[in-house]
């Protein structure tokens, strides 16, 4: 079972990024559950989201303790929250921001990880780009197509446009696929380093 | 069609599939999603010869559903914790004038201190108000037990609650299987009432009855009850007969058959319990779940059936009565009256604390030791618990309680859980 913790900030589409990320999964043919934290969600408090991945039916309903993959939609919440809370060893890290892991101060996480799978992409500023508003969630479910392979850009576009319709769910798909790019020329230059 | 949806939204295309013709709610968390989605399909022509009326409060919202169901329209509502405690009288009502209403519970907590999360003490309040309580397991079950529960409610006229996991489950995306109208109109008869207030016929519903025949009036509601213990089932087989899946009956066991420890549950718990039971299982330990799904009427016979070779039986629970303990295993008991056992109540999940493996695992392996208490607060933070009984002890104006607690846990945004 594939164990996805996403952390953000009301607003910012957090809750929904697990959803399609669940839908995305569905379309590959797999079992999915997606919830949300169920805090009172007010703009801008923490919010963390959850999304389980298998083929065989879901039945577990605890909260994500050991993540296989964390996407932070909002790296202010690094200092603020624990969110790298029993990450597994070789676990995915997706953070959005324009800085690297050591300029965020995440030099230790850094060392206890694998360096090819923590990455960083500016979600937001793709997200206005393309979107006109900093919602940086479904380019982050882009750029998580392009760190794991663990589902497909196709199946991401499907699942913006299962949420969205369309200018809004053709922008999205855009910024997706940018941040796709993005972070396939970050593996690659982490591939020659 | 197999699709992935949000639970809510599941119910919400369940329920409109039994072609409703009387929706009245008002909203509160976490049910609200389930009657925004299906005021939308009535609003956008989806979901015909339906009326959707917005009502002031709960308390309106199951007097009007009283009103329609009695002119004979099928209706349905939905509420949730506070919202069914301001409609209780109503509630009441409904149940003891035989009116078939279908209500959705989205179980949460009840006050004070306020609370949105889950548990089950909202329902298990209305446990003897005279209504049917099916609970579901998974959002499957849930979708299935809403078209089960119009065809129960109407062929019993009596009205029946499906209790489903607030946001645990209401808010859960995953893959669910909707019906096509079609089956569902071949398994779902239009409604017939048995009494129906009509101008061209008049008839008074609602008469005051006095001591001469109100103990007969109750003990009709009983023996209904009772008969559901048959229909449930026989419902619940038809229903497999024609979709294909099990879904509702009156028990459901896992790994009960050679099991040495039995866990008695309800809703969705029962999820995290089977993941638990086959861990433990893979270790040797003989352990199962017994899943609950009609706690009223309760099925005194089957629990029984399913519990009595066990040596310990757990009974599990989102609920507790103060004062006393459990809710649902005060009524385990009963059922088990005579037999020589080893009983424990653990209460868990309150307010929406979460359920995890791992706390179940250790809560289970002391019960099969026999170091388990009768009664047990699963992960109870006593830190808290006991700083404020010093605080009490020490002075007379200790202040109020959840103020304080809350100062003492400190910030919680830190926390994943």
């Amino acid at each position: 079972m594939l164990q996805i913790r996403i952390h953000g900030r009301g607003g910012q589409g957090v809750v929904t990024a697990a959803e399609m990320l669940s839908i995305a999964a569905f379309e590959q043919g797999r079992h999915a559950q997606a919830f949300p934290s169920f805090g009172s969600e007010r703009t801008g408090a923490p919010v963390i989201a959850y999304c389980r991945i298998d083929d065989a039916e879901i039945r577990l309903r605890e909260p994500i303790l050991a993540p296989d993959v964390l996407i932070v939609q909002d790296p202010t919440l690094l200092h603020q929250v624990d969110v790298f809370q029993g990450l597994h060893a070789d676990g995915y890290v997706l953070i959005n921001s324009r800085r690297s892991f050591h300029d965020l101060g995440l030099a230790e996480i850094e060392k206890r990880h694998r360096h090819e799978r923590l990455v960083t992409v500016p979600a937001t500023e793709i997200a206005l780009k393309h979107v006109g508003r900093p919602l940086p969630n479904a380019v982050l479910l882009g750029g998580f197509a392009a760190l794991s392979g663990l589902i497909t850009l196709t199946a991401v576009d499907h699942a913006i446009r299962t949420k969205f319709s369309g200018k809004i769910a053709e922008n999205n798909v855009a910024a997706a696929a940018e941040a796709y790019a993005y972070i396939q020329r970050e593996l690659e230059e982490l591939s020659h380093a | 069609m197999l699709e992935q949806m949000e639970g809510s939204r599941a119910v919400a295309k369940a329920v409109a599939l039994c072609r409703p013709e009387v929706i009245c709610a008002y909203p509160i968390s976490p049910q609200t999603h389930i009657v925004e989605g299906l005021g939308e399909m009535v609003k956008g022509g989806d979901l015909v010869d339906c009326e959707f009326i917005n009502v002031e409060s709960e308390f309106a919202a199951m007097s009007v559903a009283i009103g329609s169901s009695a002119t004979g329209a099928r209706t349905y509502t939905a509420t949730a914790s506070q919202g069914l405690l301001f409609m209780a009288e109503a509630v009441y009502n409904a149940s003891g004038l035989g009116l078939p209403i279908v209500m959705t519970i989205a179980n949460r907590a009840i006050g004070a201190p306020i609370n949105i999360w889950n548990d089950h003490s909202d329902s298990m309040s209305q446990r003897d108000c005279g209504w049917i309580q099916l609970f579901a397991e998974s959002n499957q079950e849930a979708a299935d037990l809403h078209i089960q529960a119009f065809k129960l409610a109407e062929e019993l006229s009596m009205p029946v609650m499906v209790c489903m996991d607030g946001f645990i489950l209401t808010h859960a995306y995953e893959r669910i299987d909707i019906p096509a109208q079609a089956e569902v109109d071949a398994f779902l008869p239009p409604y017939e009432p048995r009494q129906v207030l009509d101008p061209a016929e008049p008839v008074s519903i609602g008469a005051m009855v006095g001591p001469e025949a109100f103990m007969e009036v109750r003990y009709l509601a009983h023996a209904k009850q009772l008969t559901a213990l048959d229909v449930i089932p026989r419902i619940s087989e038809e229903f497999a007969e024609r979709f294909g899946r099990a879904s509702g009956g009156l028990v459901r066991g896992y790994l009960t058959a050679d099991a040495e420890t039995i866990v008695v549950a309800l809703g969705s718990v029962i999820g995290t319990l089977k993941d638990t039971i086959d861990d433990m299982r893979a270790e040797g330990i003989r352990i199962g779940v017994l899943g609950i799904q009609s706690f009223r009427p309760f099925p005194l016979a089957a629990v029984r059936r399913a519990l009595q070779d066990a040596t310990n039986v757990v009974v599990l629970e989102k609920s507790f009565s103060v004062g006393l303990g459990g809710v649902v295993s005060n009524d385990v008991r009963v059922a088990l009256s005579g037999l020589q056992l080893h009983g424990y109540t653990v209460v868990a999940g309150l307010g929406g604390r979460a359920i995890t493996k791992a706390s179940l695992q250790r809560t289970l392996r002391e019960a099969i030791a026999g170091t388990l208490q009768p009664l047990t607060f699963m992960d109870l933070d006593w830190r808290i618990v006991n700083r404020q009984l010093a605080r009490e002890a020490q002075m007379r104006r200790s202040g109020p309680i959840a103020e304080s607690l809350l100062r003492d846990v400190g910030p919680i945004a830190a926390k994943v859980i």
